[in-house]
């Protein structure tokens, strides 16, 4: 038998389990669990099954710290995708992905196939897809590399998506040094689906016949989970493009619509999309499920190649398939749903008794293996995890470096410093990206991501559903476990400033190779932390994933623990939108600033001094801040809220004006030095503005929940006014001697002129 | 009042029109492309989408769909036919409308919201349309820009088809020849064009002008029903 003819060039000397990227101790574990040794078609399924991307060999014990049950959860972990309860009896599924490393070899079909995985994971729980999110990170614009790359992942991603008729409706597009050859391409997708119709993943009932339906196998994505998800990059990953999958937008509309109507129709007892390591796994993790076997017949499964090899056939990771259970008087009603969608379909195995899944071609038995070993009793790896060597102790959350003020001493003044920040590429416009994207399709989509959460009408109910995706790598850096546990809180908040409730969440953990000790302690640092907030924030996650080896030589990409929070409003008439809505109202701000500026886009912009530590994570206020938002929205009180996040107070509230066209003219209290309380991107704070006459209300709330609140002035016409005044900007000003450093005034246009045209600068498409 | 709407396979905003047309107060149902039935529609909707994926041109193949047989002898009864998007590069495909829709000058998908003026108030599908209305409506499309030649084009606006055109202040999103948007046959019974009326369905959506289009089809083709019978 021949083994992967690609990637990497085998060497002649290695033995067999070694190119397939096992190791010997591997190897050992198989021939333990199986009794004897593998053949070599059995090598190749636990190749796959038993790689990173399958197994969650080296994160799955962390994983267990995470929260994962709560009143509202209908599905949790384990399952195709997550799903809560959102009222008037229906569920939402939702779960985010990566789709890293194809990405990072071919950009395109990488992000496109990344689109159909995901889809095809909530179309497996019965659910109809109704949204999308991206959440993208590159390394340095200026450069060529890193451009091709956004071009090629951004129309990627809307090729699939656009033409499926899902719309993408949110995400995230950051860029940082740290991800030059590893870009990061993370979707998000959330679906629909009655309480009662959560389909099944489970192969149950010996008899029950299994049915591949959809694009006939080939012989693209061979070794995709092994060989490209679970490797770093070296000189050599030019060669992997074959182990890159390529996808066909059209089939996987007619797989998505033939799927929703077999389960509408009752006709299915278990169904799980194809993805990473194929047909194996689909057939191994269903009759695990089920607690049952699967007998495979290879020479049943449609081609499109011919000559394939048995281990080709059961690792291929072409697109748009997925293997349904059904019982077989059920058998022709199912067949003719594929035809009439023009899917070919096929019997290709049946459920067994015995608990293994057996390969057969020509009545030959080719492979026998227990499908618990290549599934849930897969290999687990006891992972060593070491903080970095620090040249001088990092500086603990909260500590204020008073001493540092970044205004004054580099003699800027805040408007400049605004205008500058609106420019970046992380934070101006993301007009270039979602103008690729069809938005509206669906007849939904109530608010698009690109200004905060997404929100979704749901037809024919009062509720809404409001989704958001955040993370936090710049911070990560500095400290893994509060950045992971800041963007919880963050994802959160973005959900909570509608007004709405949030249910669940879901992760995707995007680490460097996790044999490396300081890689694996910022992963397990990561789920540390994003267990603390989700615990505290009583928030359950409901699934994930795990993309580790994101690195190449000499270079390992800033942590990220990319966060996705589904929550429901349950009457989209209080819906609470993020920018300003009429001149006059008063604009205020609820928590207050804290120290710390490391790993915020203003350190990132002017530097930051080494002394000045990360800022401080107040759950418990951050969980009264949640209550004193869907309070203020029951009320009716507020016009808008909005997050302040990355460059912040002074960004979030430029947001707020660019959004709406309105300015304001506000006067803001600093304790501390100017850069922290305008530019610092500590947690727990929101920019409301509301009519003059609620603000009683509103002070009565915030003071009955312990939540500072703060009257900043109000919404004004076409510029943006902000005076600082108290202990910081006293100093500043009297250092200075004139008032430059203490008084923005800045016209609209001037910083739309910035905010719009950041990205299309920092990709070189104009000046 | 009876619509149909039809879906290819690669039809997506199929359950989209069916939704906008229920609420202009047609009896709304989907016919399927391989069907040559209209099931008595009084109007057919052709929806957006990528009918069989469009990876050669957009909308090439569906003209061959067995519906389309029957939706070209009802045009050729007068019938009214609405083509939104993808359904309107089907028409002009099939010949049913003049001109195609080539790659948008910026080469890119282009989604976003325009404006359209709307040239004339007398046709069936405008003639809800207050004076001096625009229509803010979401487009989202590859290709949508507007060709015919120069010669043809001129005898297209003597004929008084060229129905809508983009507007200030986003203007024309993907280079079609003089801002056209849509058009009508030379019977002022067909139409198609880019722009998404049926997203731009209820206010919570950010608009509702595309009602205006929605009820006049479905106002006109009851009355035309009621005349002919």
């Amino acid at each position: 038998m021949t083994v992967v003819a690609s990637p990497p060039p085998p060497s002649v000397e290695q033995p067999l389990h070694r190119r397939l990227g096992l190791t010997d101790d591997e190897l050992e574990a198989i021939q333990t669990r199986l009794g004897r040794r593998p053949n070599d078609l059995e090598l190749a399924m636990f190749s796959v099954m038993w790689s990173e991307h399958c197994s969650y060999k080296s994160s799955r014990s962390l994983l267990r710290q995470l929260p994962s049950s709560g009143p509202d959860v209908l599905a949790g972990p384990g399952e195709n995708a997550g799903a809560v309860r959102i009222g008037g009896g229906l569920a939402a599924c939702f779960k985010i992905e990566s789709h890293n490393h194809p990405s990072a070899v071919e950009p395109y079909q990488g992000a496109a196939t990344g689109v159909g995985g995901i889809l095809r994971d909530i179309v497996a729980m019965g659910a109809r897809p109704v949204a999308l999110l991206d959440a993208l990170k590159f390394g340095d614009p200026a450069k060529a590399r890193t451009r091709a790359l956004v071009r090629g992942v951004v129309r990627g991603v809307g090729g699939y998506g656009n033409c499926v008729g899902v719309p993408t409706v949110g995400g995230e597009l950051a860029f940082h040094p740290s991800y030059a050859d590893n870009p990061l391409v993370n979707v998000m997708c959330v679906g629909l689906v009655d309480e009662g119709r959560i389909a099944s993943a489970a192969a149950t009932g010996a008899g029950n016949l299994a049915v591949l339906y959809g694009s006939p196998t080939g012989r693209d994505g061979i070794g995709g989970a092994s060989v490209l998800a679970s490797a770093s990059f070296d000189e050599g990953s030019a060669q992997m493009r074959p182990s890159v999958q390529i996808g066909d937008p059209f089939a996987g509309k007619l797989l998505i619509e033939a799927s929703l109507e077999l389960i509408e129709r009752g006709l299915l007892v278990g169904l799980q999309d194809l993805g990473a390591a194929g047909l194996t796994c689909a057939a191994a993790e269903m009759a695990d499920k089920g607690g049952s076997g699967m007998r495979v017949d290879l020479a049943a499964v449609p081609r499109r190649e011919e000559g394939m090899e048995p281990f080709e056939v059961m690792i291929s990771e072409s697109q748009e398939r997925m293997l349904a259970v059904v019982t077989p008087e059920r058998l022709d009603e199912v067949l003719a749903v594929c035809a009439r969608w023009g899917l070919p379909a096929a019997v290709v195995g049946t459920v067994a008794p015995d608990g293994d899944v057996v390969v057969v071609e020509d009545g030959r038995e080719l492979a026998r293996v227990p499908a618990r070993a290549l599934a849930s009793e897969a290999v687990v790896l006891e992972r060593v995890g070491h903080p970095p060597v620090r040249s001088r102790p990092a500086p603990a959350p909260g500590v204020p470096a008073l001493a540092h003020d970044g205004l004054p001493e580099r003699g800027m003044d805040p408007g400049a410093v605004l205008q500058a920040l609106l420019g970046m590429a992380n934070l101006g416009s993301r007009a270039w990206v979602t103008a690729q994207y069809d938005e509206t399709v669906g007849t939904d989509t109530v608010a698009g991501g690109a200004r905060g959460a997404a929100v979704l009408r749901l037809k024919g109910t009062p509720r809404a559903l409001v989704m958001a995706t955040d993370s936090l790598p710049g911070l990560a850096l500095h400290d893994p476990r509060l950045a992971a546990a800041m963007a919880v809180a963050e994802c959160t908040r973005n959900v909570a400033v509608t007004g709405a409730r949030p249910l669940g969440l879901t992760n995707c953990l995007n680490f460097g190779d996790p044999g490396v000790p300081e890689a694996f302690w910022q992963l397990s640092e990561s789920v540390r932390g994003l267990a603390e907030a989700a615990t505290a924030l009583g928030l359950p996650v409901t699934g994930g994933n795990v993309s580790l080896y994101n690195e190449s030589v000499g270079a390992r990409i800033a942590p990220t623990a990319q966060i996705g929070v589904v929550g429901v409003l349950d009457d989209i008439a209080l819906l609470v939108g993020p920018y300003f809505r009429n001149e006059g109202d008063v604009v205020a701000l609820l928590g207050e600033a804290g120290p710390g500026l490391s790993g915020s886009q203003y350190e990132a912009l002017a530097g930051a001094a080494p002394e000045d530590g990360p800022p401080l994570l107040d759950l418990a206020r951050e969980v009264a801040l949640g209550r004193l938002l869907r309070r203020a929205s029951a009320e009716r009180l507020l016009s808008s809220a909005q997050d302040v996040a990355g460059g912040g107070l002074a960004v979030a509230i430029a947001e707020c004006a660019l959004w709406s066209g309105l300015g304001a003219d506000l006067v803001v209290p600093v304790a501390l030095p100017p850069a922290v309380v305008l530019f610092g991107e500590s947690p727990g704070r929101v920019v409301v503005s509301l009519p003059a006459e609620r603000w009683p209300d509103l002070a009565r709330l915030a003071a009955g929940l312990r939540v500072p609140c703060r009257r900043l002035g109000s919404v004004a016409a076409d510029r943006l006014r902000m005076r600082l005044v108290g202990v910081g900007a006293t100093g500043a000003a009297e250092e200075r001697g004139a008032g430059v450093a203490d008084e923005m005034d800045e016209p609209l246009a001037e910083l739309e002129r910035a905010w719009r045209g950041a990205l299309p600068r920092a990709l070189g498409e104009a000046s | 009042m009876r619509v149909g709407v039809v879906v290819f396979p690669g039809s997506n905003c199929d359950r989209d029109a069916l939704h906008a047309a229920r609420l202009a107060g047609a009896d709304a149902q989907l016919l399927w492309h391989a069907e040559p039935d209209l099931h008595g529609a009084e109007a057919v909707i052709l929806p957006g989408g990528f009918a069989h994926g469009d990876y050669l041109r957009a909308g090439a193949i569906a003209r061959f769909s067995p519906i389309m047989g029957v939706v070209r002898e009802h045009a050729a009864r007068g019938g009214l036919v609405l083509g939104i998007c993808n359904g309107f590069q089907v028409l002009t495909e099939a010949g049913l409308l003049p001109g195609v829709l080539r790659r948008n000058t910026t080469l890119r998908f282009e989604h976003g919201w325009v404006r359209l003026s709307v040239e004339r108030r007398d046709t069936p599908f405008t003639r809800g349309v207050p004076e001096g209305t625009t229509l803010r409506l979401p487009i989202a499309h590859g290709e949508g820009s507007y060709y015919l030649p120069d010669v043809q084009l001129d005898a297209l606006e003597a004929a008084g088809q060229v129905l809508f055109r983009y507007a200030p202040p986003e203007g024309n999103p993907n280079g079609s020849l003089r801002d056209i948007a849509g058009v009508v046959d030379d019977g002022g019974r067909v139409c198609g064009l880019m722009p998404h009326p049926e997203r731009a369905s209820e206010q919570i959506l950010g608009s509702d002008d595309g009602m205006l289009l929605l009820r006049s089809l479905v106002e006109s083709a009851a009355w035309h029903e009621a005349l002919v019978g």
